[in-house]
């Protein structure tokens, strides 16, 4: 197993990046951390800045300005790092996919390795996705 | 100006939940000016509103927002109910009122946890989201969703809450009585919240009125203002309850208000249960079948203060114009009269204490400024200052 | 206490001619429609003689021009007073309030982001929202023609 993938097995450090989101999404990101859900208790940590985080979780609908900040992140952000769009918004842009300042969907402007629908997912189910997302890793690298 | 510094908070900063970037121009830990970036959260929504139906809306101005997500609908059915000229039925309106109460008391328990995480204080935090569950369980149980009801609707609500959900409803309200006790008692006899929130970001009553500012920022400077009594809806002219007025102005005078507000809301859902009680089962709605062409106010108190729906129609299918106005996109504005002067540390918990909602306020990085000779802070040395500044006042007492 | 009425009275009474129609509809809701020019000093009167709270003000884009409601309320009355002024299309200028109360700032800046209307004498004549999302000169919230001649 090569070192790049030996970092995804545990702890992971994820960063938060909210767009043009309704709020929903953002704050049952903050509800995992809080004791009912604990995220603390797999290792994973919100952290302040990119260059520290494994995933960069994106929720909200992208706007243009939006958009460039994005884009800013993912080039600053360590390589290799799991991006993962959550809530309705994140997937496809949702019920403001034709406001006019829509920039397109997460995945049209970064490559995403997960998604996570709902309006709003529920905590339990971005834990889910999250395991979820570690586990196809894991399985990935085991075939490889 | 040569050694005046620029602080960013945000706009994806740890602390904030929401996309935003104040720039802090400080002079050593003075802040001197700040100026505020926006539209990293526009999604254009009066402009989609012109092109859904009425029916449709509803769920668009429900993800106006996600915590205040039933005080749109509210405010919208307001409107569309002056327009249509009708009246809804009793048992609609209670339902109504207990949506929005309980949506006030999990919205200020976020804000309570939400303000200790800014004083660098994480135990509040802990706690007033740990008690936020409960709560959240009660919607999942009535609405069928955490958050974003979908319970309203022109003339009535969506769902009824049967009778047999009353006494769960009365049992949750019991056990969280004690818990809000406990937690108005811990926030309010704290020393170290007493020292970083009195005398912090005061506003005047002068600059609530200059600023038109909302909600428990105008009653926590002594502008006695309510929609919920002013103008009422709903049943809130059908149940007791006092609106909470204190004169400080100051960071702990709009926890005072929230806090109080909490047992307020706790009281009015059990009165409308015993009015949901004597009121015939599944009476939900009147029918509406046509809206006239008008035009229709609607004004809904939501946790932050008064949302404002004006909603003009030409008898078709959907608004011609709906325009919306969420109490942040007045009561951020304050931040100019109350973070100037204070120290770093000190103007984070005053961003705060209006309980800003930048999606409100907007509808409509890491921020790496490359300007050189700027000193930069992070959102995380922001913190380290402001726990440093907890620790100090500690030792002193 | 003061009702709708003692309001309308007093504010006819200073500027009557300026005022082009009244509509109320209920006990809490009226409507003064008024010429522009004299909006400045109107909602001067509402707000520092007879304590009225300015809310917001809406903007419509109409086959009669540019229309804008100033919603101003009087919370111990629960009254929501709309003040209507209509703009010519070719040229919507109209007086900033944003030097009486400080609430009109923002709502200022974005009707000229989104339709276009500029405000005169406005202290902070900045983007609020626009900034990276559309570009200057671009109004969204405008209509076209076909759009106009549906309604």
């Amino acid at each position: 197993m090569a070192f790049k993938d030996f970092i995804f097995r545990k702890s992971l450090w994820l960063f938060h990046f909210g767009g043009a989101s309704c709020n929903n999404c953002d704050i049952e990101i903050l509800d995992c951390l809080t004791p009912r859900y604990d995220v603390e208790r797999f290792g994973m940590l919100l952290v302040g800045s990119i260059r520290h985080a494994d995933v960069l979780l994106v929720n909200g609908s992208i706007n243009h300005k939006d958009k460039e900040r994005l884009l800013e992140l993912y080039r600053q952000a360590p390589k290799p790092i799991l991006v993962v769009a959550i809530g309705a918004c994140g997937c496809t842009g949702g019920i403001f996919a034709g406001g006019y300042p829509f920039a397109g969907p997460v995945d049209q402007i970064i490559p995403v390795d997960a998604y996570i629908p709902g309006c709003p997912p529920k905590p339990e189910a971005i834990l889910s996705g999250i395991v979820q997302l570690i586990e196809k890793k894991k399985t990935e690298k085991a075939h490889a | 100006m040569s050694n005046t510094k620029i602080i960013p908070v945000g706009p994806y900063h740890p602390l904030q939940e929401e996309p935003e970037l104040f720039k802090l121009y400080c002079e050593g830990e003075i802040v001197k000016d700040i100026k505020w970036e926006t539209g990293y959260n526009h999604r254009g929504i009066e402009k989609l509103a012109e092109s859904k139906t009425f029916d449709q809306v509803f769920f668009l101005v429900e993800r106006i927002c996600g915590i205040c997500s039933t005080s749109h609908p509210f405010a919208f059915a307001n409107a569309m109910e002056e327009i249509a000229g009708v009246d809804i039925p009793n048992r609609a309106k209670y339902i109504r009122s207990i949506i929005g109460e309980l949506e006030r008391i999990h919205s200020h328990l976020l804000w309570v946890g939400l303000a200790g995480h800014f004083l660098g204080y994480n135990t509040v935090f802990m706690w007033a989201w740990k008690y936020r569950e409960p709560i959240l369980d009660l919607f999942e149980m009535i609405t069928g969703n955490r958050n974003s009801y979908a319970m309203f609707k022109v003339g009535g609500v969506r769902r009824d809450i049967p009778m047999a959900l009353i006494p769960e409803v009365r049992k949750a309200m019991d056990g969280f009585k004690p818990k809000l006790d406990l937690l108005i008692g811990a926030v309010m006899d704290d020393p170290v919240i007493h020292a970083r929130t009195k005398g912090v970001g005061v506003l005047t009553h002068q600059d609530i009125i200059q600023f038109a500012a909302v909600g428990p920022t105008a009653r926590a400077s002594g502008v006695d203002i309510d929609v919920r009594r002013d103008d009422p809806y709903a049943a809130y002219d059908m149940v007791d309850w006092k609106v909470i007025v204190t004169g400080e102005g100051d960071v702990f005078a709009k926890a005072y208000v929230r806090l109080l507000e909490m047992v307020e809301s706790v009281s009015i859902i059990e009165q409308c249960l015993d009015g949901l009680e004597k009121e015939p089962e599944g009476d939900t709605e009147v029918k509406v079948k046509n809206i006239p062409e008008g035009m229709g106010t609607g004004r809904a108190e939501a946790p932050r203060g008064e949302v404002f729906h004006f909603v003009v129609t030409d008898g078709g299918y959907g608004p011609v114009r709906h325009k919306i106005r969420a109490p942040s996109y007045v009561n951020i504005a304050t931040f100019k009269k109350s973070c100037i002067g204070q120290t770093i540390s000190d103007a984070t918990i005053s961003l705060a204490a209006v309980d800003p909602c930048y999606c409100c306020t907007e509808r409509m990085a890491v921020a790496v400024d490359q300007r050189t000779g700027n000193m930069l802070y992070s959102g995380e040395d922001l913190l380290k200052l402001s726990h440093m500044k907890t620790e100090e006042i500690r030792k002193k007492q | 206490m003061l009702d709708t009425n003692t309001f309308i009275a007093s504010t006819r009474q200073k500027f009557g001619p300026s005022i082009l129609n009244v509509e109320v509809k209920s006990e809490t809701r009226a409507t003064l429609s008024i010429e522009p020019k004299v909006l400045l000093n109107i909602s001067n009167f509402l707000y520092s003689y007879l304590n009225f709270r300015f809310i917001i003000a809406s903007a419509m884009h109409t086959r009669r021009g540019f229309e804008i409601y100033y919603h101003f309320s009087n919370d111990p009355a629960g009254l929501v007073l709309n003040l209507h002024v209509v703009l010519p299309e070719d040229k919507p200028e109209i007086e900033s309030l944003a030097n009486t109360f400080d609430g009109a700032n923002w709502i200022e800046r974005e009707m000229h982001e989104l339709f276009g209307i500029t405000f005169l004498n406005h202290p902070e004549p900045e983007p609020l929202l626009s900034e990276g999302n559309w570009a200057l000169g671009v109004y969204p919230y405008r209509k076209d023609g076909k759009e106009l001649k549906k309604e």
